[in-house]
């Protein structure tokens, strides 16, 4: 059950993101696209500025939902150093566990 | 190939990698369990990691530092949260300053390392999460021979910002 709900909510993440990538969107036009409660969105649409994904900005009484082009690259960018940091990582470990090979 | 899989997901800020070994699970799990082992791969080669500090139990702490080719240092320490050995492994890893206390301000991430018996042969799956991009960006630099010297600059700098704001 928790699994399916983390899966649920990465999905209604990714898609927020994808829809306002391409257009802006206000909270409550959000949780009307989704099965689920204002507050649920707007917790989902907090967890995605927090890691710079979206930005929010109030305009009168509605909160309006933008996708932040470039952190989403710079998110992409940094993982792909994180791999390599852990590809490294992986290459001397098998160096490491080579030796006992060698000792035996 | 020792890795067969990375995963990365930038709207969860997380990172997961599958990687397969040529040993047993036991002698796999040696190289986290061991500080004198973990020290050898944790760190870049020009800028080695010493675990002075290793608690290797639930709710254990470590220490480390990486030391540069100019005997600058970046500490980092762990809190171990889970251990189930020889299969998993569960930890937050932070920053810190000179003086060991942790920056919280630089958030931490939380690993969780399982070991699989493939056999004889051993597959290790970590994951990793972050909590911001900053934090994120903080841990590549901590990780890459590039980047250290440039976040320790950064560890200066809010540092002075911190002594400023006094």
């Amino acid at each position: 059950m928790d699994r399916l709900f983390q899966a649920l909510a990465d999905a209604t993440r990714r898609d927020i993101v994808a829809r306002v990538l391409v257009a802006e969107y206000s909270v409550s036009g959000l949780a009307e696209q989704y099965d689920m409660s204002f507050a649920a969105v707007q917790k989902h649409v907090a967890v995605l500025e927090r890691a710079s994904l979206v930005t929010k900005e109030k305009r009168g009484r509605e909160q309006i939902v933008r996708g932040e082009v470039e952190g989403v690259q710079r998110a992409r960018r940094l993982l792909d150093d994180y791999e390599r940091i852990w590809r490294q990582r992986v290459a001397r470990i098998e160096d490491i566990l080579a030796e006992d090979e060698d000792r035996n | 190939m020792a890795v067969i899989s990375a995963q990365k997901d930038t709207q969860e800020l997380n990172f997961r990698l599958v990687a397969e070994f040529d040993a047993d699970v036991k002698r796999v799990w040696r190289i986290w369990e061991d500080p004198r082992q973990l020290e050898r791969w944790w760190g870049p080669p020009t800028w080695p990691a010493t675990f002075d500090t290793y608690d290797f139990v639930p709710g254990g702490r470590a220490e480390y530092y990486m030391t540069g080719p100019d005997g600058e240092k970046a500490h980092g320490w762990w809190r171990i949260t889970a251990i189930d050995a020889p299969t998993r492994l569960t930890f937050d890893d932070g920053f810190a300053n000179e003086d060991r206390e942790p920056m919280d301000e630089l958030g931490e991430t939380h690993a969780v390392v399982t070991l699989e018996d493939l056999g004889g042969r051993t597959r290790m799956t970590l994951v990793t999460g972050f909590e911001s991009l900053e934090q994120l960006n903080q841990m590549v630099e901590m990780g890459m021979e590039e980047g250290l010297k440039g976040a320790l600059g950064q560890v200066d700098a809010i540092l002075a910002e911190q002594d400023a704001a006094v």
